[in-house]
Order: structure tokens, then C-alpha cells, then sequence
């Protein structure tokens, strides 16, 4: 009847109000999380921006106290590693989720998948102290090689899930009719699912490659930096988050605005991978981790 | 990391019994190479921590937790200064980063429209891709300053008395160590809420809607208290990444070890002093005390990260049961 | 032929140009790591570098962990600068007992009577002092605290001196580039450092009461001065330490900084260019100490320096 509904009591008044200001608050607690994003990618590029020229590509560190140079052996640095650790990594990644997805359905896998989600959580720096124990220590110098275990250590659990969870998405229906045309068990494996699911496991690859770019902790006591060009696998190396990491903390200015522009190209790297490889594979909308 | 629990595996590959010779050598690869060295990794990690901790150990036995004196020129290690701060510094950064990243995770799937909703939840993700050195950097230049000149004399100028804002406005600290931690793990704790809640079933919300509640109402009651522990789950997992932070917060925190009141003092963190320290341990004992510190960490953090996915795990599983009713 | 080395910060700025340069002359190459003197002691004993440096004399147990014998090369001489950061206020000057109680917490604030007695015309703001020390090991550390315990008898029952101890206040900075830099970004702070750092990011310098009583500031002469008594009786192992040295000029917080190298050294192509990067560093290399606010090695400390790297040996054979 019309006339009833006409004035909300207080009480439907109150919950309404409520309502609309915890829908603001919610709202404005989305503002406040994406801030610092907003702030430091703000002062990346606006820093960033100002210190980047050639020199910082092309040029070794000059010695301390002199301006200019650039941070060429650095990011070189950090290619070579992040291809020590991919050549270690991935392949083992990959085999492991490959195992977990086609072989896991008994106790043991359970038990391996739980274990290598709790791996992804271990802290970096730990995974350092280990490279340290099993490379440098026996070697008796700081490597690229030990650079190159740690952070392969700290990928495999990644691309591990990721290989998992990419071919866990290749229907069943796919291994089934390759089955049934007579193809053994292997090629199936490997020339039929694999490749269906491939495009999950290289966003997986990918993305494990922009964390371990910028992890700095596990080289500290690894591949130590250096402020020459690398000089074999078996010798320190520099790496470009470390030497932001050591301009960072140090006075000179010349070195703050090299690690700002250093920061700049960094994260270029790391977001454009990241945002690339979800735009391109179009499956980073869903939980990648 | 995979948030939702693993659907039932195919049985494609029989781990046993294979007939054909090329299967058997592939599945060997498979298993030899995946899950054993994946399995040898593990335990590689836990012995090596656990064979150079051993000398600390045996020295300081369960005095190392308790011990407030870090003393390598004296020998003596007491890790219990880096244990309040790693603690407090968590603490700070859930407190501050829990209310905000739960309040994004209901944003994005409760009230605004799918695709605001995914867009900030990408947006979040990316926040948590940014490298913590490059945080650090950030702190270094632009966050310290703001609270060395703004932010730390206006709590010493207007409560003096009060013991959480004693001492020189340094700007590192316990705070800035805090809130830097706090920015780092909301990501993590949004991403997993955000998986928890939508994994509740959509009938659950109907029902409180069909029976009048407000849009905050159907959530807050109906909701939430569904995930409550996958919710849980997230905010340890945020906070077992807060305790293995290591670059951003020895940008920040100061460096020293005490044990102080004071938000505005100087700390020490257990990843902090490993980053700091292990260069220099000049004698075994030393290496071995801050290995051990690095065990503990370890400890704490599996544990940590363990409990939170069983939880969120077993939210999963019940919400799946549910909804298939 | 490349060779490494990893050590004292207070030495980084000379070393770079001296290695860069020697690099020149003999096309070698010098990766010298400046991650503070127990980190490079400890690097030595590991074997995971040619040569350490050091400002800190190794203790008889850091010379037994070597496993072999090592030579304390002196090759520079420097003033620690006590640097602060009031901006708008010139040459503090600051006495023993002042410094001492500011690095044990007993003077909190820039105003305390105590400064401001020392500095009548200088309008000393309320500011507190934010001290700032050596997080990692530091043969400054080593020099600042002998200082603190040769003149100040709280500070020695209390702290002592060795390259890392338990600083009753304060916020740690890793490496002299760490303590400049929170020196100079935190306002009202205080630090030290080797006076190359302060030069080279124009960071105010205390004038310190010396023993003579009479106000010095750091600099390559007061370092001169200060070095000028030891030289004269440097002995055979190059171990000195000369803080709060008599003479009316010597800056009191003041040291030399050693090369530390295996009395053997172990590989022959190596041990020639090591020799002569010895060799270079202590005599031709000395023309870059001056300008980068060293002070060039007295010639008596050269002449110390010649016989102890004669004294060297390659792969077990004297030279």
C-alpha cells in the first residue's frame, strides 16, 4: 500500500547512513593503498628521469669522489646473473610442475606442493646465507655463480606453481583425445599439453625473471659488486639492485641521482615485464603467482 | 603461490607402473629432476642453516632468544634486541596495512563494478612487484625527511611526556620501519583476501540482501565472518613477509640494537643485522650466532607462512563444500 | 693482471685514485671492495682476497685465525673529522669531555651549557644531537674510540675502543659513506669520518680541543703534526697509533691506515704485481694523498715501508 513505504523509520535511516559512509571509507582505503604506488613511481620518474643519460649504459663507476661514470658493468651484471639462474631454474621449475600437475595425485605430491608454497615464502636473505654456505665458502671467492644459485633458488618454487597451475588449466579432454589416438604418455606430455599450457609458463618464467631483477639481499654476500666489468662466473660481480643499494646509502649526490635514474630503468624492466606479459597473454588477469 | 586450493589432479602419468621403456625414462627425468631436486633443495636449505648455527647454538643455547647483549667484540650474542624489532616493526605494519588492504578487498569485489574491481586489484599486484631496494630508495629520500622535518616533531612537540614518541627526531626508526613493511605487504594481504571473498558462495550475500540488509550489512555479516579465517590467513601471510623484509627496512630502521619504548628510536631487525653484519663476521662464532639469527627467522616465518595456508586452505575447502550444495 | 682487495672505508677515496692511476701506468686492475675494516680482516683470513687495508692494528687472535704471517703496511695518514650538521653554524669547537658526552648521552641537546660555554659567539640552537656511528666493523671506529678512551676515563670503563662496540646512543651507518650520509640528511646530527668524506660533501667540521689545549681543526696538516712524534720512532712492524698526539698544531683524532698482506705471498705472477702495487701505493702514489685531504707518508714511515715489503716473500722464495 503506498502510503506505508512513504518515510524510512530512524532505524532504516541509520542503517542507510552506515551504509553510504562505510561505502566511503572503503573507497577512500582504496585511495590510501594505491598512494604509495602512485608516490614512488611518481618519484622514480621524476628523479629517474633527470639522471638518465648515456653514460649511465655505457660507462664503468668512476672512482669515488670524481662525478660522472655510469653503471654499465652493473646492469650487465644483473643480465648474467639473472641468466645463471634461469639456466638453473627453470628447467627444474618446470620438471617439478610438470610432476606436481601429471604425476601429483598422491600423498607425496600433496605434501611437495605445500612445501614449495611455504618455499616461495622463505626470505630472501636466507637463501643467501645458504648460496653463501654452498658456493662462496668452498670456493673461497665471491662469484656470479653463487649470484646466480641464489636467486635460482629463490625462482624454482615460483615457476614451480606457476608450470602447475598453468597446465592444470589444459582440459583433460586434450590429454584424453591424445591418449586415445595412441600417442605414449610422454609425447603427450610434453608436444601436447606443454604446449597448450605454454603460454602460462612463460608468463610464470617471466615474472619470476622481474622478481629475482630486483632482488638485492641474496647478493650481498654473493656476488658481492664490483665497480669493474665481469671478469668470469667464478669472480664478484655487480648487479644493478645492489649498486642502487650502495649509491643509496652513500653521501655523494652524484651517486644519489645515478641511483634514481639506475631505479628508473629498473623498474621499467619490472613493471613492463609484468604488465606486458599480462596484456599479452591475456591470462594475467586471473591469480598468477 | 596459487591461493585457491588445487583442484583434484588428473591421473595422466601413474607414478608406478609403466609400460612403456620411453614413459619410464621420461617419468624418471620427471621425478629425478622435479620433485627430487625440489625436494633436495629443501633440505639443503634446512641443513645448511642448521650445520652453521650449530657452534652459536651450543654456546648460547636458549639464551640466545632471551640475551638483550650483541656484543661481537666481546663475544656475547644475544639475538633478543633484533626479535623486537622485527616483531614491533610487524606489528606497526599490520596494525596500519590490515584495516586499509582488507577495506581495498572489499572495495574491489563487494562494491564497485568487475572491472574497477580487477583493475585496482592488477594495480595492487603491481605494487607488490616493485623491488623492495627500490622502496628503500624511495624511504631514504622522500619518507624519512617527511618524518625527520613534519611528522616526528609534531608528536615530540605535543606529547613529551609520552614514551612511544621520546628521543631525537631521527626520522629512521621503529615508525619509518613500520610503515615502509606496512606498504609492502598490502598487496599480499589484498591479493589474499580478495581470493578468500570471492570464493565465498554468491548465495550467502543474496540471502542477506532478499532479506533487506543494506550492501555494508550483507557484507559485513554474511561475508566476512564466512572467510573470517582465510581473512586471518591473509594477515599472517602479509605478516610472515613483513618479518623477512630485509632491503627497504635496513634502509630505514636506523641500525642499532636496543630495545627502546619509543616509535621515533633506532632499531635492528634479524634480516637487517644479517645484511649488515655477515660481511664482517670476522670469527666463527660470529658467522655462526648470525646464521643462527637467520634460523630463527627461518623458523618463524615457515611456520608463519604454513599456518596462514592451512587456514586460508581450509576456508577454500569449506566454502567449495558449501557451494556445491 | 687483476687483483683484490677489500677493507677500510676511511682509505676507499685515496685508494681509487691511486689504483685507477697505478692501473694506467702498468695496466693492471685493482677491484677494491670498501666494506670497512673487520670485513676486510676477515675477508684476508678467508683467502677470499689478495690484500685487506685496515685502520685497526689486527689483535695477536686475528693473527692467529690468519693461519700465516701478515704484514701491517703503513700507507696513509688521516684525520677523523667529526662532522655535524647545523646548518647557519660555523667551526663548533668541542673538547674532549663534550665529545665523550655526547657519544655517551650525557649531552643531549646542541645548547647544553657545556657546548656553549666552548662557543660564546655562536648562536646554538635548541636542536637535539642525533649521533651517528659505524654499524659494521671500522678501523675508524678504531681511531675515534682509542680517542675517546685515551681522554675520557667514563668513556673507557664504559665503551673502550676496538673497530666495534656496544655505542651507548646513537644511529649506526654502514661504512664512512653510511655515517656521512645520515650525517648530513639528519638535522642536528653528528658523525665521523675520514676528512676526505666531509671535504667531498661539504660537511661542517668540529675544531677539537687538542692536548696542548689549543683548537684544531681537521686537516692534512694537523695529521702532519700529529704523525710527526711516531715517525720519528716508527717501529720495524709499522704499528702505530697516534691519537691525542702532544704538539700545538696536531689534530688529536688522528691515524694511520694499513695495508694488510700474507708475509708470503702465495701465487708467483700475482705476488710481482702485488709488490709493485705495494711499492707504488707507499712512494709515486703518495703525490694524490694531499688532494684528497691525506697526508703524504712522513719519509721516515717510507723508509719503514721499503724494508717491510723487501721483506715480503713470492710462493715461499725472497725477492
Amino acid at each position: 500500500m503506498a502510503t506505508m513505504a512513504l518515510r524510512p523509520t530512524a532505524d532504516i535511516v541509520r542503517r542507510q547512513v552506515v551504509d553510504r559512509t562505510m561505502g566511503a571509507l572503503l573507497c577512500l582505503s582504496a585511495i590510501v593503498a594505491l598512494t604509495p604506488l602512485a608516490l614512488v613511481i611518481g618519484y622514480v620518474l621524476a628523479n629517474g628521469l633527470a639522471g638518465i643519460n648515456l653514460d649511465l649504459l655505457t660507462k664503468l663507476p668512476k672512482p669515488v669522489g670524481e662525478l660522472g661514470g655510469g653503471m654499465a658493468n652493473a646492469f650487465l651484471g644483473t643480465l648474467i646473473v639473472i641468466l645463471l639462474a634461469s639456466i638453473m631454474g627453470v628447467p627444474i621449475g618446470m620438471l617439478a610442475g610438470i610432476f606436481l600437475s601429471e604425476m601429483g595425485n598422491n600423498h607425496f605430491a600433496s605434501v611437495l606442493r605445500f612445501l614449495t608454497d611455504v618455499l616461495t615464502g622463505v626470505p630472501s636473505i636466507v637463501i643467501g646465507i645458504v648460496a653463501y654456505t654452498l658456493i662462496v665458502v668452498p670456493m673461497h671467492s665471491f662469484s656470479a655463480l653463487a649470484g646466480g644459485v641464489a636467486l635460482a633458488l629463490i625462482m624454482i618454487p615460483v615457476v614451480t606453481r606457476t608450470t602447475e597451475e598453468a597446465l592444470r588449466r589444459v582440459p583433460q579432454s586434450l590429454r584424453e583425445a591424445s591418449l586415445g589416438l595412441g600417442v605414449l604418455e610422454w609425447k603427450t606430455t610434453l608436444f601436447v599439453v606443454v604446449p597448450s599450457g605454454i603460454g602460462g609458463i612463460v608468463t610464470g618464467i617471466m615474472l619470476a625473471v622481474a622478481r629475482i631483477s630486483g632482488e638485492t639481499a641474496p647478493l650481498l654476500f654473493t656476488a658481492f659488486g664490483s665497480r669493474f666489468w665481469p671478469d668470469g662466473l667464478n669472480k664478484p660481480i655487480a648487479a644493478a639492485p645492489l649498486q642502487i643499494f650502495q649509491y643509496a646509502v652513500a653521501p655523494y649526490k652524484d651517486w644519489h641521482s645515478q641511483a634514481w635514474a639506475a631505479a628508473f630503468l629498473l623498474m621499467l624492466l619490472i613493471l613492463g615485464l609484468n604488465i606486458g606479459v599480462r596484456v599479452v597473454t591475456r591470462t594475467g588477469f586471473q591469480r598468477i603467482r | 603461490m596459487a591461493a585457491a586450493i588445487p583442484a583434484a589432479p588428473r591421473k595422466v602419468l601413474p607414478l608406478l607402473g609403466a609400460a612403456n621403456f620411453h614413459d619410464r625414462i621420461f617419468r624418471g627425468v620427471v621425478v629425478c629432476f622435479g620433485a627430487i631436486a625440489l625436494l633436495a633443495i629443501i633440505f639443503v636449505i634446512v641443513g645448511a642453516m642448521v650445520e652453521q648455527s650449530v657452534v652459536s647454538v651450543n654456546t648460547f643455547g636458549l639464551n640466545f632468544i632471551w640475551g638483550q647483549n650483541w656484543d661481537p667484540v666481546k663475544r656475547q650474542f644475544g639475538a633478543l634486541p633484533f626479535i623486537y624489532g622485527t616483531v614491533v616493526s610487524s606489528f606497526i605494519a599490520l596494525l596500519v596495512a590490515t584495516p586499509i588492504s582488507i577495506g581495498v578487498a572489499i572495495f574491489a569485489v563487494e562494491m564497485a563494478p568487475p572491472w574497477l574491481g580487477n583493475t585496482i586489484s592488477v594495480v595492487v599486484e603491481l605494487l607488490a612487484a616493485i623491488p623492495s631496494v627500490l622502496l628503500g630508495l624511495w624511504g631514504i629520500f622522500v619518507m624519512i625527511p617527511f618524518l625527520q622535518t613534519t611528522v616526528e616533531p609534531w608528536f615530540i612537540d605535543r606529547f613529551p611526556n609520552v614514551p612511544l614518541f621520546q628521543g631525537p627526531p631521527y626520522g629512521v626508526g621503529l615508525l619509518a620501519g613500520g610503515l615502509i613493511l606496512a606498504i609492502m605487504v598490502t598487496p599480499t594481504i589484498v591479493a589474499i583476501s580478495r581470493d578468500v571473498m570471492l570464493a565465498v558462495p554468491i548465495s550467502q550475500r543474496e540471502a542477506m540482501l532478499a532479506l533487506g540488509a543494506t550492501n555494508w550489512e550483507a557484507t559485513a555479516r554474511a561475508v566476512l565472518p564466512y572467510c573470517r579465517s582465510g581473512l586471518l590467513g591473509a594477515i599472517m601471510l602479509g605478516m610472515g613477509r613483513a618479518v623477512g623484509e630485509t632491503m627497504a627496512v635496513t634502509m630505514v630502521i636506523g641500525n642499532r640494537a636496543d630495545i627502546s619504548a619509543s616509535l621515533f628510536h633506532p632499531s635492528y631487525t634479524m634480516a637487517s643485522v644479517i645484511a649488515n653484519e655477515f660481511t664482517e663476521a670476522t670469527y666463527d662464532l660470529y658467522v655462526s650466532a648470525l646464521v643462527e639469527v637467520g634460523l630463527v627467522l627461518f623458523v618463524v616465518t615457515v611456520l608463519m607462512n604454513a599456518a596462514a595456508r592451512l587456514l586460508v586452505w581450509s576456508t577454500a575447502q569449506s566454502s567449495q563444500q558449501l557451494g556445491a550444495l | 693482471m687483476k687483483l683484490t682487495g677489500a677493507g677500510s672505508t676511511f682509505d676507499f677515496p685515496l685508494f681509487t685514485k691511486v689504483f685507477d692511476a697505478w692501473g694506467k701506468k702498468t695496466g693492471g686492475q685493482v677491484n677494491y671492495q670498501s666494506v670497512g675494516s673487520g670485513a676486510g680482516i676477515e675477508q684476508l683470513t678467508k683467502k677470499t682476497v689478495d690484500f685487506g687495508a685496515s685502520d685497526a692494528i689486527m689483535t695477536a687472535d686475528q693473527e692467529k685465525a690468519v693461519g700465516a704471517p701478515v704484514v701491517h703496511l703503513p700507507v696513509t695518514l688521516g684525520a677523523v673529522a667529526v662532522g655535524y650538521n647545523l646548518p647557519g653554524v660555523k667551526d663548533i669547537k668541542l673538547d674532549p669531555d663534550t665529545l665523550a658526552g655526547i657519544y655517551l648521552g650525557t649531552i643531549k641537546s646542541w645548547d647544553d651549557p657545556k657546548i656553549v660555554a666552548l662557543n660564546p659567539s655562536l648562536k646554538l640552537p635548541k636542536t637535539a644531537i642525533a649521533p651517528v656511528e659505524r654499524s659494521d666493523g671500522s678501523g675508524t671506529t678504531y681511531i675515534f674510540t682509542n680517542y675517546l678512551s685515551a681522554v675520557s676515563p667514563a668513556w673507557k670503563s664504559k665503551v673502550g675502543a676496538d673497530t666495534s662496540v656496544k655505542w651507548p646512543v646513537g644511529i649506526g651507518g654502514k661504512g664512512s659513506e653510511g655515517v656521512a650520509g645520515q650525517t648530513s640528511q639528519t638535522p642536528g646530527g653528528i658523525g665521523y669520518f675520514e676528512l676526505a668524506y666531509a671535504k667531498q660533501n661539504n660537511i661542517a667540521t668540529v675544531v677539537m680541543k687538542n692536548q696542548a689545549g689549543k683548537f684544531v681543526p681537521p686537516s692534512v696538516a694537523g695529521a702532519t703534526a700529529a704523525a710527526a712524534g711516531a715517525a720519528a720512532n716508527m717501529p720495524a712492524d709499522g704499528k702505530a697509533i697516534i691519537v691525542n698526539a702532544p704538539g700545538d698544531t696536531a689534530y688529536p683524532i688522528s691515524g694511520f691506515s694499513w695495508i694488510l698482506s700474507y708475509k708470503d705471498l702465495p701465487d708467483a705472477t700475482k705476488g710481482k704485481a702485488l709488490l709493485d702495487l705495494f711499492k707504488y701505493t707507499t712512494t709515486s702514489g703518495q703525490q694524490f694523498a694531499q688532494d684528497l685531504s691525506y697526508a703524504p707518508l712522513p719519509s721516515a714511515v717510507q723508509t719503514v715501508d721499503a724494508k717491510i715489503v723487501s721483506s715480503l716473500t713470492i710462493a715461499g722464495k725472497a725477492q
